[in-house]
């Protein structure tokens, strides 16, 4: 299937979960938040919650800012 | 010589904001610094506890080696202020105060701005009142960034903001506190902290914002965009607690014609 993680098309096997996004970016253990179609998707369900095809995902870090 | 006068000086109320305490009066942003290492010096020389941070994106194929804002600038050590900079509508602003409660694991205190226009940045104050108002049945303890409207200012307080924050000229200018009398004119019924946000370009402009009496200071550019910005961060902590001092003394009044220090008796002609 192939969804959008920030505006750009991801390739992830069917109904990978959130979990198997996170490992592809090499985000683990690092500060994240996650949406999917603009609902906020709370840590605890990343391992559980699965993905589908067309998917509108936002993956987000704090960076500087004032 | 040694300083024993100012050890009898009685201690400060600290800043409150939220229900907690600060010993440091002045807030930091972390933009616009050359590298992580200049951050971390420069805030660590301000002596900042609260600082503010933006929600972005994550890049694609970022290398997974590059160290992360929040490993040098630990929600451990500091007050971590989330802003909505670069949004210019409620919806915007509210959907990043989500994700930003989300990456800091529940932590509720952000800074609110919804901004109008990009030449400017100034405050959109209906997109701000109409954020505002939803975040805070969210739960969110809003530091809402404003214009120097005291009505507004009032407004926004009367809602349940946690701290207003009007700007002393546009974000990044360095112009100064350009209008004082309004800022004055937000502090006289202000209840809760009255920060100046936005406009400081030198240590001056932060001591006349605590001079004026106000709670605190946030402050970015004047300090990364300084020819040194460590030095200026510590230029910036001494201003704002100078500025607070000089407050706190209470100044002497302004008078048209001079009054001589030396006294006039004794004088040998």
């Amino acid at each position: 299937m192939q969804i959008q993680v920030n505006g750009e098309p991801i390739e992830l096997a069917d109904n990978a979960t959130i979990s198997v996004l996170v490992t592809q970016m090499a985000l683990e253990g690092q500060r994240y938040a996650i949406e999917v179609n603009e609902e906020i998707v709370s840590r605890s369900q990343h391992d559980t919650q699965c993905l589908s095809d067309g998917d509108q995902v936002e993956v987000v870090q704090a960076i500087g800012g004032g | 010589m040694t300083n024993t006068v100012s050890s009898s000086l009685p201690d400060d109320k600290p800043l409150i904001v939220a229900g907690k305490e600060y010993k440091s009066r002045l807030l930091v942003g972390t933009g616009k610094y050359k590298d992580l290492a200049e951050t971390k010096a420069a805030i660590e020389m301000s002596g900042a506890e609260i600082v503010t941070v933006a929600v972005r994106r994550t890049n694609i194929g970022q290398n997974a080696d590059e160290p992360n804002l929040l490993d040098v600038i630990s929600p451990d050590k500091y007050t971590i202020l989330p802003n909505t900079a670069g949004c210019y509508t409620a919806k915007d602003a509210v959907r990043t105060c989500k994700l930003a409660r989300e990456l800091l694991g529940g932590h509720d205190l952000v800074k609110l701005e919804v901004l109008g226009d990009q030449k400017t940045l100034y405050p959109n104050v209906t997109e701000t009142l109409s954020a505002a108002e939803t975040l805070i049945k969210d739960g969110f303890k809003v530091m809402v960034y404003t214009t120097d409207d005291p009505l507004i200012a009032q407004r926004l307080e009367e809602m349940g903001c946690v701290a207003v924050m009007p700007l002393g000229a546009p974000i990044g200018s360095g112009l100064g506190i350009r209008n004082p009398y309004n800022i004055k004119m937000i502090l006289e019924n202000a209840k809760v902290p009255i920060l100046v946000d936005a406009g400081v370009g030198t240590a001056s402009d932060a001591s006349i914002a605590m001079e004026l009496g106000c709670e605190g200071v946030l402050m970015n550019t004047a300090i990364a965009a300084a020819q040194d910005p460590i030095r200026m961060a510590n230029a910036m902590r001494l201003a704002v607690e100078s500025g607070r001092e000089a407050w706190l003394a209470g100044r002497m009044p302004r008078k048209l014609y001079a009054s001589a220090s030396s006294p006039i008796d004794g004088l040998i002609i």
